[in-house]
Order: structure tokens, then C-alpha cells, then sequence
């Protein structure tokens, strides 16, 4: 099966000189149709300098992207910019406060021209209720709604331009828990139903081993490991991937045994 | 144990343009000396407006109506003055933010911040001692080259030093009271789980009374020695931390539990959008503290 998506040798460097941060080092890995494949690491580790390289807000320094089969180029077309959309972590700051909620997600349907112009409102009212939200919220405002119902909106905007790949970026951080697990069914749900590919980014590592099919581990720029997800919570192979699920501060008892387990191996 | 901190019946309402908003109706906990003590809850469940009212920052906002028993160290809180108040700020009581990079400020040195802060307790305290404090205190929260740390601004250290520093700083002047607000959200995970250790051990080894708040159930079943789960302005249920963890009484706590991703998988579990019953009565646990 071809890859969604292909990243081959990806680098990216920023400053010249002296300066050059290597933010993005030698990167591989593939996106296949209908996989959710998470990108984990800490803080500074490159997750979102790769999420901006898949989106087109800057081009790589080495290496080569690949979509459905063809190179991507730096410049994105119309039709990459809407086959790859993007969810980002604060719904609030994502959503133009000044547009209703029905305003913001028409605006990709007006920009990529989807539907006749006279349907368009229809076709929004039906991205908000495949979200969960009812269709008369198209005339709110995002400063009237609920953190979860402002995520799902940001959902609504990124699928009702006919997307085959979304980027979420942290998608869940900033809402409760309570609310980030009716979005987790929803974004599982969605992915299902509409054969959506995702890549996840995320420094959640309790979310991964519930959302994705394989997890890529990143630390100062580099993959160090990439695997299935119940294989890389089993058993990981790198030092860094047992830390990093070593501090992960968990509720249940069985959670706990496996902690325990990994860090024994640890000091073995 | 006597009381550190004794809160009952708190109530806090707003005015605002359309009317009065009730936001607590009615919590009661008390925190007795050196334990850890977490309130767990949402976005807009109270947490971080009682800690506030705790440290009678809320009581300086016009709109704020607050009623309700606030005993700290056996003197009534309700009975001081703004000036009192500010004087138990930063000695006996002292707070740890969110964000450690944002609560720091950015155009002084860690060593002045710290001076400041070293003299909260004794103004006449010289600068060369104070600097000398400061070192082995940021030595006590492993930071060993100090020298470098209390030279910098906060922009120019990692959050997680800077968390640290915040820690020094909040335990400086041996506070009875120490009231950490959601700390180390804005941290990694690994950063996250050394920080909170470190807290861990200070505020044992100095007997400081600890409110944690938190909305993250892993971090205060590792942290604290008892817990009280609030939602809407009012605590549902309270216990020692293992009692409420292995067995959960109300049916948010429940809810709560069972919504947190485990890292031994099972799915995302399906969540209601409105319970009734998270509405039900306190449940107490042996230990609770009510």
C-alpha cells in the first residue's frame, strides 16, 4: 500500500553560521492510509518543527516529502493544503474570536471552492454535527463555548474540507479529562468512519497507547525509536523510551506494575 | 495534630453585569501540620480561587463576595488586616504557580528575586548573606552550580531549573503553609516527575503543610496524603489518598478515574455528556477530615 505520506531523510536547520540549531536531524518514517501514528517527545525534541515541514509553513533543509506517492513541494498547492489540515492544541487562540463558528469552518470551503456556494452553509451545519455539535451553532460565537466544544469546532473546520490527513498538534493538552476522552472517541470515531490518517503529536503518553496505532519517539531533533504501540509499551527498546514512560504519573495499580517493570529493566 | 489551615462553609459569589454568580457553595478542609493535602477537580471547579482566598488575594477584588470560616494556624484569617495578611504572605504562607517562567520576573536576576524574597522574613538581612542563603538553598533543590543560576534571568534557564528555583523560593523562609497550584503542568513529563519528588522529600524533611492543586489524578495519587475532589463549587468526595483511589464513592470521582488514559491501554472509555448523580451528597472516607 502506498504511504499517505513518506518523510525521507528529513533535516531542518535554522540560523547560519556559528548559530545553526539542528532542530529536525535525518528524519524517516511513513504514514500508511488510515493510521494514527504518534509523535512523541519532550519539549524542544523537533515534534512541531516536523508538524510545520508536513503542513508547508516552511520548507525541509534535506530530504524529501512524499504525499500519496508524489513529492510535495515547498510552495503547497491549493490541493495539498486541503488534502493536509491541521488541529492545533488551544482551540480558543485557533479560532478567529471576531468570526462565528459557522464562519470559520465555511472559510476552507470557500478558499479550496467545495460545494456550490449555495450549499456551502449545509455543508458546514453537517461538519458540526458529525462533530457532535448541534447545527445552530454556526451562529456562535467561539468566546461562547466550552473548551471541548471549541476543539471540536477547530475538528469540524479541519474535516469539512475533505482532508485525508490531519495534523493534531497536542490536540487534547489543554482540556479536562473528562472532555479530552469524549474528543478521543471522537477524533478514533472520525478516523474510522471517514478512513482519516493522523499524525499525532503529542507529549501524552497515557493518550498514545490509547489512540495510536504506532508511536515514533523523537529526543533533540532524531527518531530513536519507532515501533507499534503496544510493542513500544511492552517492551522498549531505547533507555530514553523507558524514561520518558517511567515518569508518566499514573492512577490504576496494573499501571504501576508495568512502571515498575520497565524500571527495573532499567537498572538491570 | 492541630490545623494548619481551616476552611468551613466558604462561599464566594460575583458580581458582575447580570447578576450575582455563586461559584463555592460551601467547601470545608482542613489541612493538619506537614500533611499533603490535594483538591482535585476541573477547569472552573474552585480550586484556584479558594487558594486564593486563602491568601486573600481574592478579598482585594471589589466584585468578590466571600463568606465562611478561614482559620490558619489558629488565628482567624477573616479578623486580620491587609496589612496583617500581607505579612503572613511569602513567611508563613507562601505559593508555587503554574508556569515557573511566567511567575519569575524577567527583568531581575534570581538573585535579587531571591533577596526579595529572603527578606519577606528579615528585612534588615544583608545582601551578601542573602546570597549565601540563597546558594544552599538552591543546593537543597540540586542545583549546584549556583553561582551561574542566581547571575541569570529566568528567560535564560530551562523551565525546569526555573521550577526549582520557584521551590527554593516558596520554602525559603520555612512557610507553615505551602500552597502549590497545579505545578509543573507546564513542564515535561520527566522534568515534571523529578520536580515533584523534589518537593516531595523538601516539604517532609522542613514539616510544611502542603494544598496541592491539581486536575491530574496521577500526580496527586503520587504526591499527596489525603485528597478532596471538588466540582462546581463543591467538594463531592474526600480520604486518604489510597482510600480514594481504590475505591472511588462518588460517582464523579468515578467518572474522573475512569476518563484518565492508562498507559496499559484499553481504549478511551464513553463518558456521558451529564450525569445527574455527579450532583449526589459528599462521600467521606475514614480519614476524610470532615
Amino acid at each position: 500500500m502506498t504511504p499517505i505520506l513518506s518523510l525521507k531523510n528529513i533535516s531542518k536547520n535554522f540560523g547560519t553560521g556559528a548559530n545553526t540549531v539542528q532542530a529536525v536531524r535525518d528524519v524517516s518514517f511513513d504514514v500508511i492510509p488510515g493510521e494514527c501514528l504518534a509523535v512523541v517527545g519532550e519539549s524542544g525534541s523537533g515534534k512541531t518543527t516536523l508538524a510545520n515541514m508536513i503542513l508547508g509553513v516552511f520548507g525541509q533543509s534535506a530530504g524529501e516529502i512524499l504525499f500519496d506517492g508524489q513529492p510535495l513541494p515547498d510552495r503547497r498547492t491549493l490541493v495539498h493544503r486541503k488534502a493536509i489540515q491541521l488541529v492545533q492544541q488551544n482551540p480558543l487562540s485557533s479560532l478567529n474570536p471576531k468570526r462565528s463558528v459557522g464562519a470559520s469552518v465555511r472559510l476552507g470551503l470557500d478558499v479550496y471552492g467545495i460545494g456550490n456556494k449555495a450549499d456551502r452553509w449545509s455543508l458546514v451545519e453537517h461538519a458540526l454535527e458529525e462533530v457532535g455539535l448541534p447545527a445552530d451553532f454556526r451562529k456562535r460565537a467561539p468566546a461562547s463555548l466550552s473548551g471541548g466544544q471549541r476543539q471540536r469546532v477547530a475538528i469540524a473546520r479541519a474535516l469539512a474540507c475533505q482532508s485525508q490527513l490531519v495534523v493534531l498538534d497536542e490536540p487534547t493538552s489543554s482540556l479536562d479529562v473528562l472532555v479530552q476522552a469524549r474528543v478521543l472517541r471522537l477524533l478514533n470515531d472520525l478516523r474510522r468512519d471517514k478512513g482519516l490518517s493522523y499524525v499525532f503529536i503529542t507529549h501524552d503518553l497515557s493518550v498514545v497507547r490509547n489512540v495510536a496505532d504506532r508511536v515514533a519517539v523523537f529526543k533533540s531533533g532524531q527518531l530513536v525509536e519507532c515501533a507499534p504501540t503496544r510493542e513500544m509499551f511492552e517492551a522498549p527498546k531505547q533507555a530514553y523510551t523507558r524514561q520518558l514512560i517511567g515518569a508518566v504519573p499514573v492512577v490504576a495499580p496494573q499501571e504501576l506494575r508495568l512502571r515498575d517493570r520497565l524500571a527495573n529493566k532499567e537498572t538491570l | 495534630m492541630s490545623n494548619v489551615l481551616n476552611i468551613r462553609d466558604l462561599r464566594l459569589r460575583f458580581r458582575g453585569y447580570t447578576g450575582v454568580t455563586e461559584v463555592l457553595h460551601g467547601i470545608s478542609l482542613n489541612i493538619r501540620a506537614g500533611e499533603r493535602v490535594a483538591l482535585v477537580g476541573e477547569s472552573g471547579s474552585g480550586k484556584s480561587v479558594t487558594a486564593r482566598i486563602v491568601l486573600g488575594i481574592l478579598q482585594e477584588l471589589g466584585s468578590a463576595q466571600i463568606e465562611g470560616g478561614l482559620e490558619f494556624a489558629g488565628q482567624d484569617l477573616n479578623k486580620l488586616s491587609r496589612r496583617q495578611w500581607h505579612d503572613l504572605r511569602g513567611t508563613e504562607m507562601s505559593m508555587i504557580f503554574q508556569d515557573p517562567t511566567s511567575s519569575l520576573n524577567p527583568v531581575f536576576t534570581i538573585a535579587t528575586q531571591f533577596t526579595e524574597v529572603l527578606r519577606r522574613r528579615d528585612a534588615r538581612l544583608p545582601k551578601l548573606a542573602a546570597r549565601e542563603r540563597a546558594a544552599e538553598l538552591l543546593n537543597s533543590v540540586s542545583i549546584h552550580d549556583h553561582d551561574r543560576v542566581l547571575n541569570s534571568y529566568p528567560f535564560q534557564l530551562s523551565g525546569g531549573m526555573n521550577q526549582r528555583v520557584v521551590i527554593a523560593m516558596a520554602l525559603a523562609n520555612r512557610p507553615s503553609l505551602l500552597i502549590a497550584d497545579e505545578p509543573g503542568t507546564a513542564l515535561d513529563v520527566t522534568v515534571q516527575a523529578q520536580t515533584l519528588k523534589l518537593m516531595h522529600d523538601l516539604v517532609e524533611e522542613a514539616g510544611t503543610a502542603v494544598l496541592f492543586i491539581s486536575h491530574n489524578l496521577g500526580v496527586v495519587r503520587e504526591f499527596a496524603d489525603r485528597v478532596y475532589v471538588i466540582y462546581r463549587g463543591r467538594i463531592v468526595e474526600t480520604g486518604p489518598t489510597a482510600a480514594i483511589f481504590e475505591n472511588p464513592g462518588h460517582a464523579y470521582t468515578r467518572a474522573l478515574m475512569a476518563a484518565v488514559p492508562r498507559i496499559t491501554g484499553g481504549g478511551i472509555p464513553e463518558i456521558d455528556d451529564v450525569d445527574t448523580a455527579f450532583l449526589d451528597p459528599i462521600v467521606t472516607h475514614d480519614g476524610g477530615g470532615l
